[in-house]
C-alpha cells in the first residue's frame, strides 16, 4: 500500500488562475460547502498573471453604441461560427457584471474622464471594449481574486500537482496528486471536480506559455472519459519577441497595436493593408490616416488592418518572412515609436500606456520601444480547444466533472478574440463554481477506489525505478516536432509524419527515468508531464489532419480556403474502450433565430 | 561558444553546498536560461521556481552574486563571467532544496491583514466613480508581483528574524494599497502598529532598491503609513478628538 494523505471537500477546484479562483469563490459562497483549491505553482503565479491587454466586456463606457449583441456577433465572427453560441451569448451578456464585481473586490482599472472604467481597442472587437490596467491587467485580476479569495474559507493546496482523476462508476469523485515540495501523495475526495488548468502551449517550441501549460486538465479529462472539442484550433499570437534567442516567444501585447503600433516589413512597407479578408472588408480603415483616427477614438473611423483577428495577422507576418521581406532575425517590425509624428508627448504616452512592454524590451532586448521598432513574429499562445462542456453549467460529458477557462472548449470556436479569455475566466469560472456546488449538494456519498489510487501511485513512481533517458530530451524533441509539423502552417504529409513521431515519442516517454528523490525534483515533474503533453499533441494533430480546410487558427497549406463541408461540425476527441484516440465529427450547436438576427444586424 | 561557470547552492539542510556547473553562453541569455540549460544538460533534479520568464510573476527570486534578483530578468551580459556567478536561494526564508525556499509565511501574513471594504456605491447601478489621478498612487503599489525580494533584503527579517512580529515591506505596500484605495473604509493602523511591527523599520530603503517593479516602497508606502500611525496614536489632538467623537 502506498502512503498518502486524504483530504475531503464538497467541491475540488484544480487550478488557481482566474477561472479556478473565480470558481472556488463562487462555490465557497454556498453556506456550509467545503471547497479545496489545488495549483502547481504558488498562489497568484498562474498564467493569468501574465495577461496584459485587458478583458472584454461590452460596458459601453467609451463608445455607447456597444452592447452585448455586438460583442456576441464579434465573438462568433472571430470564431468563424464554430463557437458554441450558448456560451458566446452568456459570455457577452454577463462579462460586464463580472468586471464590475472585480471593482467591488478592490481592482483598480484605468479610468475614463468621467471616472468610470476605461476601455481600449483590441483586434476583432468593433468598439473599445477591454477594461484594463496599463498592460498588466492579468496581474490586477489574479491579485484581486486571490486577495478576496483567501478570506472566503477556501482550503488552498499550493504547489500540488494532480496526476489522475478518481472515479466511482461513471462519476468523478476526486483526484490523486502529490505535493511538489516533499513529493508526498495526496488523495482529494470530492463530490464535484472543476478543472481550471489552463492551456497546452508547452507542446510547442516557440510559446508565450509557462512550464505549467502541459495540457494537464485536457489529459485528465480525456483519461476520465470526457470529450475534448476543437483541438485543431491553436492560437498563434502574431507578435512574440524573436530576438535575442532566449526570449523568443515571449508575448508582445496586442495593446501595442491598439495604441497605434504598425507592422512594417524590411522595406518599410505597411503590409497589412494588402490583404483584408472578406468578412472584415467593411470594417477596415482605407488608409493610415483613418487607422490613426480609429485608435485615437474617432467613432466614424474604421480600425487599422493591424487590428484584424490574430490568425490573419499571424499568417500575414509569416508570409512576409517567407517571402524574404522579414527583419534580420526572422520577424517583422512592430513600430509604436512612429506616433511621435502625431503626439507631442509620445515617449511619455508610450511608457504610461505600455509600461511592461517598455521594460521588457529595455531589459531583455536592449531596445527602447519609444524610439526603435520591435522585432516580432508569431508565438504559440492559446488553445481554443478543450474539454467539451455544457454551455450553461460547464459540466463535461462525465458526471461530476466540470471545466472552465482555457482548458474548456466551445466559447471561442476557431479563433479567440484578444481580451475574451479574461472575461471567459470570470463568466464561466463563476458558472462552473455555481453548478459544481449545486451538483455536489445533490450527491450521495461516494467511494474512493483503492485500486485506482494504488495504480496512480505506481505510475507516479515508475520514473525512479527505470533507467532510461532524461525527460528533458523527449520534451525538447516533442516541442521541435510540433512546432515544425503541426504549427502555424500545416500539411497532410507533415501531420502524418507528426503522428508517427508521436508514436515513437510515446515509447520513449514510457521509458524516461530520473535520479534523486521526491523532494522538489523538477526532473521527476517533467517525467509526469510528458504523457499529458503527448496526449494533447496527438489530439491537436489528429483533429488538424481531419479538418481539410483553413479556418481561424487552423491553416492548411494544402487546403488554403474555408470549405462549406467543414462549416457545420466540431471535431471531437474521445478515448475509445481499447485506449486508442477516437475522432468524431459532431454537428455544431445551432444558432437560435434570435441569435441569427443579432448576427445579421451586426454584419 | 563562450562558457560561464555558475556556482549554485544545491542540496537540502546541512548537506547543502555550492556546486560549480559550466554551460554555454549565448546572446541575450539571462540567469534563468543558464539554470534551465544546466537542468537539461547535467543536473535534471536542480530545483528552482519560475513561471513567466518575463518579470511578471515574481517566482524566480534568488540571490545572484549576493544580490536579490529575479533570475529571468538578470542578463548574463551585465555580470562578470570571468569568475563564477554565484546563485543562491533567498536568505530570509527557510530553505527547502537548491534554489527553492519556503515562502508560505508571507501568505499567512497577508491573510492576517483585513481585506478591502468598499464604501457604498456612488451610482444607482452599484458602481463607483474615481478619477485617474486618484488611482495612480495606488496603482503603483498594485504593480507588486510578490517576488518577496524586498522581504529577503530587509535586515529586520534577514538578520534579526523578526518574522512573527514584523510584516515586512511587501505587506506594508499591500496595506498602503488598501489604506489609500479611494473606496476603502477599513482601518488597519492598529494592526500595522502592533502585529505588523512597522516601528521596526528604520527606513534604510534597501527594499526600494531591490524592487524589480520599481515601487518606491519606503517613501510612498512605509513613510506615509508610519506618519498615519504616529498621528493616530501619538498625536494628542487626534487622541482628544477620538475621546470626544468615540471614533
Ligand atoms: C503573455 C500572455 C498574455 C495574455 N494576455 C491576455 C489578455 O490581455 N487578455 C485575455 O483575455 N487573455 C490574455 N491571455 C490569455 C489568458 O491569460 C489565459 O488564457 C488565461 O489566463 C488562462 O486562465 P485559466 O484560469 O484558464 O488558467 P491559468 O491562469 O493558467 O491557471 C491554470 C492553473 O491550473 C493549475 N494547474 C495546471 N495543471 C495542474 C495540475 N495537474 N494539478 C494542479 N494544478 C494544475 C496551474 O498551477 C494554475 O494555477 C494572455 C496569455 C499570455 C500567455
Ligand atoms: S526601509 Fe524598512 S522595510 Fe525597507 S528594508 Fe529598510 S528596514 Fe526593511
Ligand atoms: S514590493 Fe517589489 S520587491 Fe517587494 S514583493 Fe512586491 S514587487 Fe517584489
Ligand atoms: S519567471 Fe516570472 S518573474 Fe521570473
Amino acid at each position: 500500500m502506498s502512503d498518502y494523505q486524504t483530504h475531503e471537500h464538497d467541491v475540488l477546484v484544480i487550478g488557481a488562475g482566474g477561472a479556478g479562483l473565480r470558481a472556488a469563490i463562487e462555490a465557497a459562497s454556498v453556506k456550509g460547502l467545503s471547497v479545496g483549491l489545488v495549483c502547481k505553482s504558488l498562489l497568484g503565479k498562474a498564467h493569468t498573471v501574465m495577461a496584459e491587454g485587458g478583458m472584454a466586456a461590452a460596458m459601453a463606457h467609451v463608445d455607447d453604441r456597444d452592447n452585448w449583441m455586438v460583442h456576441f456577433a464579434d465573438t462568433m465572427r472571430g470564431g468563424q461560427y464554430l463557437n458554441n453560441p450558448v456560451m458566446a451569448e452568456l459570455h457577452a451578456k454577463e462579462a460586464p457584471d463580472r468586471v464590475r464585481e472585480l471593482e467591488a473586490w478592490g481592482a483598480l482599472f484605468d479610468r475614463t474622464r468621467d471616472g468610470r472604467i476605461l476601455q481600449r481597442n483590441f483586434g476583432g472587437h468593433r468598439y473599445p471594449r477591454l477594461a484594463h490596467v496599463g498592460d498588466r491587467t492579468g496581474l490586477e485580476m489574479i491579485r484581486t481574486l486571490q486577495d478576496h479569495g483567501i478570506h472566503q474559507g477556501i482550503e488552498v493546496y499550493m504547489e500540488h500537482t494532480v496526476t489522475t482523476l478518481l472515479k466511482d462508476g461513471d462519476r468523478v469523485v476526486g483526484a490523486f496528486g502529490y505535493d511538489r515540495e516533499r513529493g508526498r501523495f495526496r488523495v482529494f475526495k470530492a463530490k464535484a471536480v472543476v478543472l481550471a488548468t489552463g492551456g497546452i502551449g508547452r507542446a510547442f517550441k516557440i510559446t508565450s506559455n509557462s512550464w505549467e501549460y502541459t495540457g494537464d486538465g485536457h489529459a485528465l479529462a480525456y483519461d476520465a472519459g470526457a470529450d475534448l472539442i476543437d483541438m485543431e484550433f491553436v492560437q498563434f499570437h502574431p507578435t512574440g519577441m524573436v530576438w535575442p534567442p532566449s526570449v523568443r516567444g515571449i508575448l508582445v501585447t496586442e495593446g501595442v497595436r491598439g495604441e497605434g503600433g504598425r507592422l512594417v516589413n524590411k522595406d518599410g512597407k505597411r503590409f497589412m493593408f494588402d490583404d483584408v479578408p472578406d468578412l472584415y472588408k467593411n470594417q477596415v480603415a482605407k488608409d493610415a490616416e483613418e487607422g490613426w483616427r480609429y485608435v485615437t477614438g474617432d467613432k466614424n473611423a474604421n480600425r487599422p488592418p493591424e487590428l484584424l483577428t490574430r490568425d490573419h495577422v499571424a499568417r500575414c507576418i509569416n508570409r512576409e518572412v517567407k517571402a524574404g521581406r522579414g527583419s534580420p532575425h526572422g520577424g517583422v517590425y512592430l513600430d509604436i515609436a512612429w506616433i511621435k509624428e502625431k503626439l507631442p508627448n509620445a515617449q511619455e504616452h508610450i511608457k504610461k500606456k505600455l509600461p511592461s512592454m517598455y521594460h521588457q524590451f529595455k531589459e531583455l532586448a536592449g531596445v527602447d520601444i519609444t524610439t526603435t521598432p520591435m522585432e516580432v513574429g508569431p508565438t504559440t499562445h492559446y488553445v481554443m480547444g478543450g474539454v467539451r462542456v455544457d454551455g450553461v453549467t460547464q459540466m463535461s460529458t462525465v458526471p461530476g466533472l466540470f471545466a472552465a477557462g482555457e482548458c474548456a472548449g466551445g466559447l471561442h470556436g476557431a479563433n479567440r478574440l484578444g481580451g475574451n479569455s479574461l472575461s471567459d475566466l470570470l463568466v464561466f469560472g463563476k458558472r462552473a463554481g455555481e453548478h459544481a456546488a449545486k451538483w455536489a449538494q445533490a450527491q450521495k456519498p461516494s467511494n474512493i477506489n483503492a485500486a485506482q489510487v494504488e495504480l496512480a501511485a505506481k505510475q507516479a513512481l515508475a520514473p525512479f525505478e527505470r533507467s532510461g533517458e532524461n525527460p528533458y530530451q523527449v520534451q525538447l524533441t516533442l516541442q521541435d516536432m510540433m512546432q515544425d509539423k503541426v504549427g502555424i502552417v500545416r500539411t497532410e504529409n507533415d501531420m502524418a509524419a507528426a503522428l508517427d513521431g508521436l508514436a515513437a515519442l510515446k515509447k520513449r516517454a514510457a521509458a524516461v527515468s530520473i535520479d534523486g528523490n521526491r523532494e522538489y525534483n523538477p526532473g521527476w515533474h517533467t517525467c509526469l508531464d510528458l504523457p499529458n503533453l503527448l496526449c494533447v499533441s496527438e489530439a491537436v494533430a489528429r483533429c488538424a489532419l481531419d479538418r481539410r480546410e483553413s479556418r481561424g487558427g487552423h491553416f492548411r497549406e494544402d487546403y488554403p480556403d474555408k470549405s462549406k463541408d467543414f462549416a457545420g461540425h466540431n471535431t471531437v476527441i474521445r478515448k475509445a474502450p481499447d485506449g486508442s484516440m477516437k475522432l468524431l465529427r459532431e454537428p455544431i450547436v445551432p444558432l437560435t433565430d434570435e441569435q441569427k438576427k443579432v448576427i445579421d444586424a451586426n454584419k | 561558444m563562450p562558457q560561464a561557470t555558475f556556482r549554485i547552492w544545491t542540496g537540502a539542510g546541512d548537506d547543502a553546498v555550492f556546486k560549480d556547473f559550466a554551460t554555454d553562453v549565448s546572446e541575450g541569455m539571462v540567469v534563468l536560461d543558464a539554470i534551465h540549460q544546466i537542468q537539461a544538460e547535467s543536473a535534471p533534479t536542480l530545483a528552482c521556481r519560475w513561471n513567466c520568464k518575463a518579470g511578471k510573476c515574481g517566482s524566480c527570486s534568488a540571490e545572484v552574486n549576493g544580490k536579490p534578483r529575479l533570475m529571468c530578468m538578470t542578463r548574463l551580459d551585465t555580470l562578470d563571467l570571468s569568475v563564477p556567478v554565484t546563485v543562491e536561494p533567498m536568505k530570509s526564508f527557510p530553505h527547502v532544496r537548491d534554489l527553492v525556499t519556503d515562502v508560505s509565511w508571507n501568505f499567512r501574513v497577508k491573510k492576517s491583514i483585513k481585506p478591502f471594504k468598499p464604501r457604498k456605491p456612488d451610482a444607482p447601478d452599484g458602481t463607483w466613480r474615481m478619477q485617474q489621478a486618484d488611482v495612480d498612487r495606488v496603482q503603483e503599489f498594485r504593480k507588486c508581483i510578490e517576488c518577496f525580494l524586498c522581504q529577503d533584503v530587509c535586515h529586520v527579517l534577514r538578520d534579526h528574524h523578526k518574522h512573527p512580529e514584523f510584516a515586512g515591506p511587501r505587506h506594508f505596500v499591500y496595506t498602503a494599497a488598501l489604506e489609500m484605495h479611494p473606496l476603502d473604509t477599513e482601518d488597519r493602523l492598529s494592526h500595522m502598529k502592533n502585529e505588523g511591527g512597522i516601528g521596526y523599520c528604520n527606513i534604510t530603503k534597501c527594499c526600494t532598491k531591490v524592487c524589480p517593479e520599481h515601487i518606491t516602497i519606503t517613501d510612498n508606502a512605509i513613510i506615509p503609513l508610519k506618519e498615519r500611525v504616529v498621528d493616530e496614536y501619538y498625536d494628542p489632538l487626534t487622541r482628544l478628538f477620538k475621546v470626544f467623537t468615540g471614533k
